[in-house]
């Protein structure tokens, strides 16, 4: 082996990107390194202990607003999943068709628009519809979250079906599978990590939104995050770094399984 | 022959149909629940507000004409809406010097991790994406705790006896701008990545061999290369910064507002829905326009290839 000029010798570089990943942890690391804080005080240390973790727990608003969270995120997670699986199967592997394009648009709408003006959109519809109906359950914030993890479950699905040709799937049909068993046995076990990928996707956006909850829920129905942004606005104790914590160790476990998950593509 | 034309045709229309119907669901929940809601906003910037919020069914351009100009309360006149306009102001500035920084920071962590053997630079875009996951609310609240008067910035340069008594830094411009890069880092690390990841360093080794300066390899190879990861970053960026809430609202205390807490006032203690629909559309304007400076921008380099 010679040994080659080696162009990852940008010492500036590489400085730059190391400092960048300390700066990019060092204020999580100490939202968690705070959340074992024996005090009332943010800042000043004064030894380990899992109070504010008990605190936390035996908080009722806390968790009623985490089991909110998990319905509403796991109920718009399934809905728009099956929805964008539908529709990326419907939207790849042909030749552009009318009303393509549209599709398109449609689908990916949300991720165009600001949150706070769709949010305030939603705020403006679901309060008619709210005095027309009577009706002012969860229902309002699992069709506002279906709709914006749409474009997220479909991302993955359809970058996944790109990559799946259709041979397999004709031969199926060509030994006389029906459509249907074709799509059991054939399209959806290759389609299934791109599915998985989705739906996680779409879990996690649904856990961490704010701005939309914020806006359109009705009083007693705070999720997790919107709990919590009312308390950082009242002052806060350890508690919400326990909270946080918790919620950091969750996400950070699930974009995990979602890595490996998207890893085995090959 | 026609007939098998015509066989095939059926065929075709057959499958847009079946298509057609396979995406109804989607495009059923995200009309309803995202692009129709928009089209209300537009109408409800045209009436007039009600006394206890919500709005009236009475057409009047206030809202649009309150956007900009203010009516005085003893004369009736119009002048500039001071506030407003510092407000749009502020959200422009703050979200241009985000772009800025963000690539500054994200350039050299791009190139760091494109440049990493094979295997282990999963592992770096992993703890690149791990923050782009995580809670924006908990990750703008973590910036908040380091820079409060009692947190780690301001303990720290007092220990260091750089001041005796803490610098305020919480609810500043500076706070928000520096949650915003915080916050929105990911975003333009990870195009950036997926642009310089195709680049042929064999390239750079030339370029070198040939005698060129480090500085001019970075100007005459990777730039001109990573341009479309540059333009995709930015925009990914500057949109969110653009109608930023949660990081102004936690970091700006109640003063620092931008355009998406401006939206919010109108729709809370402001009682003027009209005014918060006309400022909607408004921010979606801004946006517009800078999705189209992005598609002209896109096109343009992809006819510099072809």
């Amino acid at each position: 082996m010679v040994k080659r000029f080696d162009v990852r010798q940008q010492t500036g570089f590489v400085t730059m990107a190391i400092l960048c990943f300390v700066l990019l942890y060092l204020p999580i690391v100490t939202l968690v390194v705070y959340a074992f804080n024996n005090n009332d005080s943010l800042s000043i240390w004064k030894g380990f202990s899992l109070r504010w973790f008990h605190v936390a727990w035996n908080n009722t608003l806390v968790i009623e607003s985490s089991i909110r969270s998990f319905q509403i995120a796991s109920v718009a997670a399934i809905l728009a999943t099956v929805a964008a699986t539908m529709a990326a199967l419907a939207t790849t592997r042909t030749r552009p068709y009318p009303g393509l394009t549209f599709k398109y648009a449609v689908i990916n709408q949300p991720l165009m628009v600001p949150e706070i003006v769709t949010a305030v959109a939603l705020l403006i519809v679901f309060s008619r519809i709210k005095i027309w109906t009577g009706y002012s359950g969860l229902g309002y914030l699992i069709a506002a979250h279906t709709a914006f993890c749409v474009p997220f479950a479909y991302l993955p699905i359809r970058a996944r079906l790109e990559n799946m040709d259709l041979s397999l799937e004709t031969a199926a049909s060509d030994l006389y599978a029906t459509p249907s068993r074709t799509f059991r046995h054939v399209t959806f076990p290759l389609l299934w990590p791109g599915i998985l990928a989705g739906l996680m996707l779409a879990f996690v956006v649904s856990l961490d939104d704010v701005v939309i909850t914020e806006f359109i829920k009705s009083g007693g129905q705070d999720t997790l995050p919107t709990y919590m942004l009312g308390q950082i606005r009242r002052g806060v104790t350890p508690e919400v770094n326990a909270i946080s914590t918790v919620f950091l160790a969750l996400s950070v476990g699930i974009v995990t399984v979602f890595f490996f998950v998207s890893r085995k593509r090959t | 022959m026609a007939n098998a034309s015509e066989v095939a045709e059926k065929a075709e229309r057959d499958d847009i149909r079946s298509r057609w119907l396979l995406s109804a669901p989607a495009l059923l929940i995200v009309f309803l629940a995202a692009v129709g809601p928009l089209l209300i906003v537009v109408v409800y910037s045209f009436l007039t507000p009600g006394n206890y919020g919500d709005v009236k069914w009475q057409f009047s351009i206030d809202a649009w004409v309150n956007v900009l100009l203010e009516r005085d309360v003893f004369d009736d006149t119009l002048s500039l809406a001071g506030a407003h306009l510092l407000i749009f102001w502020r959200s422009v500035s703050l979200s241009a010097l985000t772009t800025i920084l963000t690539l500054i920071f994200g350039f050299p962590t791009a190139y760091f991790i494109a440049t990493r053997p094979e295997g282990r630079r999963e592992i770096w875009l992993f703890l690149i994406t791990i923050p782009f996951w995580t809670n924006l609310l908990i990750r703008t609240f973590a910036v908040e705790e380091v820079l409060r008067n009692d947190g780690i910035i301001n303990s720290t340069l007092q220990l260091l006896g750089i001041t005796d008594h803490p610098v305020q830094l919480l609810y500043t411009n500076f706070a928000v701008l520096l949650g915003m890069v915080y916050v929105f880092l990911p975003l333009m690390v990870l195009p950036l990545y997926a642009s310089m990841e195709k680049i042929d360093f064999r390239l750079v080794e030339a370029a070198y061999d040939l005698y060129a300066t480090r500085f001019q390899v970075l100007r005459r190879i990777i730039i001109p290369l990573v341009k479309p990861g540059v333009v995709a970053g930015s925009i990914l960026v500057f949109i969110p910064s653009l109608g930023a809430y949660v990081t102004p609202r936690v970091l700006g205390g109640g003063t620092n507002l931008m355009i998406g807490n401006l939206i919010e006032l109108q729709f809370g203690q402001g009682r003027n829905w009209p005014l918060g629909a006309a400022l909607s559309i408004s921010l979606m304007a801004i946006v517009m326009v800078a999705l189209l400076v992005y598609v002209r921008n896109t096109t343009r380099l992809d006819g510099d290839h072809g």
